[in-house]
């Protein structure tokens, strides 16, 4: 059982067929366990803290909905592409799978502009920093873990499209874009619960 | 990677020469991602650790040796029990075991390396250089004081100094090692085992390796936000915990016990584990109610994380979380004690070898007993408003750790010395030590129950004079520290000494070894097995010596076996890390960055550069040291 | 023979000898309660004592049997029977000690919820309340009832119900007066705010001791429980909102101690302080919660408080108060009763 099976074109997908691969792909479920305990700490400081204002602004004078919505068919959008990227991937169409995986990147990008302009705003128009309440620090110490997620999947997908581009789809570069986009669901799946629990939920006050 | 050439078909390396890189000497270590050598690192620097925190308690009780002593001012005492718990559990117990788990866990289960050779190398270091960042307090002036646990807010706003600073970067950069080692382990253990290995046929060494690793991945994560919480809120303004802005003092206090009571079961699973291991090998038999033990580790790694609020029961929860907690408290003995009898009951009609090893092992039963039933008696809420923050907190909580943790990490010293380092220790230096320590152990502890009951609450740097009974029973606890301090000397001399001896001691050192690290060679070639073995059962060594072989059948033919190569990134890695976490402390923004640059940038290289390692060939496979 | 018998007795009584040397001692503490909510926690503790010292008997007789008798002997070569498991021994060391722990866990159900609710029940009950506020390294504590504030000794009467009303100013502190019963933490800011219900049986003075770590000051927070007879209590209430008269020979002192002191401290029965309030101090045992009230230690604490107690929050007076001055200061405060 931790020894390869058949070899070439065969019934395990490629990154599945090397002990590295299994092992990558085994060891990042767990990593994405830890963090869902990270996210999880996180909400639940958030979910206590929220109605501290400290006379400041609460989410329901904050938040902007359309905007939000807007970065969540962003983000959403992005964790489909990368799923047509495994899909390509798993047809062996290496350039297929740098297509999807660059719209992927593009698609983020524009929810991290968003996202960004979002928190200068808050700043500006109303002063509302890390210092100014529990509701803010939380609020920034929140989403802001998540956009850093996001800004570094942008990066490691980047690096992974390049990758792709000298090396090509191999049983070494395979396991790296699965769990690539392993992390991208994840990502998008802690972003669904942010929309949900911080920006909704805030909203509604 | 390390492992048989069948599978090499599988690999697209064709394109790509490898190479052996020829690191020697300093540099060997530092860039080895051989766990066997990693596992010796993570042993050495934690038993530096651990004599650093044992100094910090030594001064702590030369300060409580009489009433209103001035060995230590109330600044100074508060500072040397932090980090004197901290730098026990964190950098010292932990790594440790970590040290043993790294060495024997994949020889246990017939493997040649753990998963991911490379991230075990970055967890050392990581390791390290948060321990010397937390330890830099020793060199600024200004170390941590309000206590391992770190309550807000004391720990935040009435802390200005870097001493806290210090604390909450530090554990955080060791910590990422942490993590990495539980992801590492997990792995491992659940990919890499030997044809035949079920799960079910896995020595409960590994079985405790696996869920203290699990406990890990979900503690640390929680703890590591905690930290988070605690930077932003002491160097970024952060509100978390501020009362004054609506922050509550009390979300520290979740966070924190979340993560700190599996902590408690992430030290002494291994132990256990251990004494499984050093129980039926001296006494010739088999661990009684193998399927028992598995399901009582995974039952108290469970439970572990249902009971943290009982360190909470004085902070107004109220009756019915109080309860519920404490309900869930006391479950946690039923399986602890499925254990305590299942190993009297190893030892029921076998023939018991009393070395040191063996010594220790046995040793802790009666002692970690005591410790679990005052932990029963703690566990019972109402009393519990009585005992809270005594004395008898303290005897409880050293009665399960020194007399459970600390007697299975020097069970497994001297147990598996000689797989490691080819040589076993001085038999009567360590029975010398063995009494001693316990003698000491036991002056120490015992009378700070009494203490606790009498009404002397915990970290206190003095006591008034006076006190019936305070000033005899604080004498001998504080004595009883000075015997363990020279146990511990005892060892390092056991320790000095043997390592002038031949390195001759045997493949099956102890003669009756039953699980597979013993069917090797000791220490073992670089490689770990030749070919790999072929499981039939539990403790698969000693069946195949009951059926007359003097080897593991093999599970494949000879042929060349791959090794990954060494790599210097892991500690350029940890350093900048370091550079990152001093930036951020000192709200030095550029060296941060120029931290976080480094490391990036490392990540990039290993990400970018593939290395496929190198093959050992055939004609080169004999049984050679570790140094091959 | 003998000798082998000897290397083992003589380590064993070395350890127990010292196991024993906790037994000498007076009982104080929890161990000798004077209430009735200490008396029930103590009865607490003994219950699950027994019952752990059964187990410990159990554990240590079989594990003691087993080491001695099981020794490999030497020439004994045959591999002993390697036994799997013993599926009934299993079931009796999981059964008998849910069934132990199920005797321990009914009357800890009861108590901690008779407790709390008689905690909560102060509103609608005939009991004193008691706000204690926790400072690093005193505690406050005010009387709503009848008017009064005052500082680190508490008078309470005997035999009837108290409820400490806990908070903290500053950083956790937690509340323990080990011979009425267990403590409780003083939480910081409005939200987390606890109710202890104690009952003193017997007049007397009882130690009060900070349980949790505070700063530098934890190790000397003590304070005093006075418990007295109600009738007393009433007298010492009367007396405590009497303000004393400043006769002629205090006075000096009276007038600096409104200029220097009254920024921080207060006199009047009534009123909170940052520092502590002061009425009554002259009849109080301790300065700073330790240190005993006498001239010679109240000049020095005037002048440089930070050298008897550290961590102290009180500023020193020696560079800005003359000798006379501090003098006059130490005559005034020992007229206040």
């Amino acid at each position: 059982m931790s020894h390869a099976h058949a070899e070439g074109n065969s019934i395990e997908s490629l990154e599945r067929r090397t002990l590295e691969g299994r092992n990558k792909i085994l060891g990042f479920w767990i990593f994405l366990g830890a963090e869902v305990v990270i996210f999880g700490t996180l909400f639940a400081a958030h979910i206590g803290l929220r109605s501290e204002v400290n006379f400041g602004p609460s989410g329901s004078e904050l938040f902007s909905l359309p905007i939000v919505a807007i970065m969540t068919a962003l983000l959403l959008t992005s964790s489909m592409t990368s799923v047509m990227a495994i899909q390509a991937m798993h047809r062996h169409d290496a350039k297929g799978v740098a297509v999807w995986l660059a719209v992927t990147v593009l698609l983020a990008l524009g929810f991290l502009a968003l996202e960004i302009y979002e928190f200068t705003h808050y700043v500006h128009e109303y002063g509302f920093d890390i210092q100014m309440s529990p509701f803010s620090t939380t609020f920034y110490v929140l989403v802001g873990c998540h956009g850093l997620h996001v800004a570094i999947g942008i990066i490691w997908i980047s690096l992974l499209i390049g990758q792709l581009f000298k090396k090509g789809l191999t049983v070494v570069t395979a396991p790296k874009i699965y769990v690539a986009s392993l992390y991208w669901h994840f990502i998008d799946v802690v972003w669904v619960f942010i929309f949900t629990v911080v920006y909704l939920m805030g909203k509604v006050g | 990677m390390a492992h048989a050439h069948a599978q090499a078909s599988a690999h697209s390396h064709a394109h790509v020469h490898e190479h052996k890189k020829r690191y020697t000497g300093i540099m060997d270590w530092l860039t080895t991602v051989d766990h066997k050598k990693i596992g010796i690192l993570y042993l050495g620097a934690g038993l530096v650790f651990f004599l650093i925190a044992g100094l910090e308690a030594v001064f702590v009780r030369l300060q409580l040796m009489y009433p209103m002593n001035n060995v230590l001012s109330a600044q100074q005492f508060n500072e040397m029990i932090t980090m004197h718990g901290t730098t026990m559990l964190f950098l010292a117990a932990l790594p440790i075991l970590y040290g043993f788990f790294n060495f024997i866990v994949p020889l246990q289960i017939g493997a040649r390396d753990v998963a991911f050779p490379f991230l075990n190398s970055l967890g050392f270091w990581t390791f390290v250089f948060g321990g010397i960042l937390l330890n830099l307090g020793f060199f600024t002036g200004s170390l941590p004081d309000a206590g391992w646990t770190a309550y807000p807010p004391l720990s935040t706003m009435y802390s200005p100094g870097e001493g806290m600073d210090l604390y909450s970067i530090g554990l955080q950069l060791s910590g990422i090692g942490t993590l990495l080692g539980g992801i590492n382990f997990i792995v491992t253990i659940v990919n890499m085992r030997a044809p035949g290995m079920t799960m079910m046929r896995m020595p409960l060494f590994t079985w405790t390796c696996f869920v203290m690793s699990i406990l890990i991945v979900f503690a640390f994560s929680a703890f590591a936000v905690g930290l988070l919480m605690l930077t932003f809120d002491r160097i970024f303004g952060g509100n978390f915990f501020n009362p004054t802005t609506g922050g509550n003092v009390i979300l520290w206090q979740h966070i924190f016990w979340i993560f700190g009571h599996p902590e408690v079961y992430i030290l002494i699973l291994p132990a256990f584990g251990i004494l499984s291991e050093v129980i039926p090998t001296f006494s010739r038999k088999r661990l009684f109610g193998y399927t028992s033990m598995v399901f009582a580790t995974a039952i108290i790694g469970f439970l572990g994380f249902m009971v943290w609020a009982h360190h909470m029961f004085t902070v107004g929860m109220g009756a019915v979380a109080n309860t519920l907690f404490s309900i869930a408290t006391m479950l946690i003995a039923v399986p602890t004690g499925i254990k305590i009898f299942n190993w009297i009951f190893t030892m029921w009609k076998g023939q018991i070898t009393f070395n040191t090893a063996n010594l220790f092992a046995t040793g802790f039963i009666p002692s970690f007993t005591m410790g679990g039933v005052t932990g029963v008696m703690l566990a019972i809420a109402a009393a519990d408003y009585q005992f809270q923050d005594s004395y008898f907190v303290v005897a409880h909580f050293h009665y399960v750790i020194v007399g459970g943790t600390v007697h299975g990490i020097f069970a497994a010293f001297f147990y598996w010395f000689p797989k490691m380092f080819g040589r076993k220790l001085n038999e009567t230096l360590g029975k010398i030590m063995f009494w001693l320590f316990l003698i000491g152990f036991h002056m120490t502890f015992f009378v700070q129950h009494w203490l606790g009951l009498i009404g002397m609450p915990r970290r206190v740097y003095t006591y008034l004079d006076g006190q019936p009974g305070w000033n005899e029973m604080n004498f001998v606890s504080s004595v009883g520290a000075l015997l363990m301090s020279v146990a511990v000397i005892l060892l390092l001399i056991n320790v000095i000494i043997t390592m002038r001896k031949p390195a001759d001691a045997e493949g099956d050192a102890w003669g009756d070894g039953r699980t597979l690290e013993w069917a090797i060679a000791s220490p073992p070639p670089e490689y770990n097995f030749k070919q790999v073995p072929l499981v039939r059962g539990l403790d698969p060594w000693w069946l195949e010596k009951r059926a007359g072989r003097k080897e593991m059948t093999p599970a494949e033919p000879v042929g060349p076996i791959h090794m990954p190569n060494g790599s210097i990134l892991p500690l350029i890695m940890s350093i900048g890390l370091f550079i990152a976490g001093l930036g951020i402390m000192y709200s030095q923004t550029i060296v941060a960055v120029l931290g976080f640059g480094v490391l990036i940038v490392c990540m990039v290289i290993r990400s970018l550069v593939d290395d496929p390692g190198y093959h050992i060939d055939p004609e080169e496979l004999d049984s050679k040291g570790v140094k091959a | 023979m003998v000798n082998r018998w000897m290397k083992r007795l003589v380590p064993f009584m070395a350890m127990m000898l010292f196991l024993l040397t906790g037994c000498d001692y007076e009982l104080a503490g929890v161990l000798s309660p004077k209430g009735p909510v200490a008396e029930r926690q103590l009865e607490l503790i003994l219950l699950s004592l027994g019952v752990m010292i059964l187990v410990l008997i159990v554990v240590f007789v079989l594990f003691f049997t087993v080491i001695v008798r099981f020794r490999r002997k030497p020439g004994q070569d045959e591999i002993p029977e390697q036994i799997e498991g013993n599926h009934k021994l299993e079931v009796t060391w999981t059964v008998i000690p849910i069934l132990l722990l199920t005797i321990l866990a009914i009357p800890m159900v009861v108590v901690t919820f008779n407790l709390e609710d008689e905690a909560q029940a102060f509103e609608t009950e005939d009991a004193l309340l008691i706000k204690v506020t926790g400072k690093q390294f005193w505690w406050e504590f005010e009387y709503p009832a009848q008017g009064i504030v005052t500082a680190q000794e508490v008078y309470i009467p005997v035999g009837e119900k108290v409820v400490f009303q806990l908070t903290a100013s500053d950083v956790q502190h937690s509340f323990w007066v080990p011979e009425l019963g267990g403590k409780k933490d003083t939480n910081v800011g409005n939200r987390n705010i606890n109710y202890l219900y104690l009952e003193a049986e017997y007049p007397g003075v009882y130690k009060g001791k900070c349980a949790e770590l505070c700063g530098q000051g934890h190790a000397l927070m003590d304070f005093k429980v006075h418990a007295v007879e109600r009738a007393e209590f009433d007298a010492w209430v009367k007396n405590m909102l009497t303000p004393a008269t400043v006769t002629a020979d205090v006075e000096k002192g009276a007038e600096l101690f409104d200029n220097t002191c009254l920024t921080c401290h207060a006199v009047d029965p009534g009123q909170l302080s940052v520092g502590p309030n002061l009425n009554g101090f002259a009849d109080r045992a301790y300065i700073g919660g330790f240190i005993e009230n006498n001239a010679d230690n109240l000049a020095q604490w005037i002048k440089d408080p930070l050298s008897m107690k550290p961590g102290v929050t009180m500023p020193g007076f020696q560079n800005s108060l003359t000798e006379e001055e501090i003098n006059e200061i130490v005559k005034y405060l020992q007229s206040l009763n």
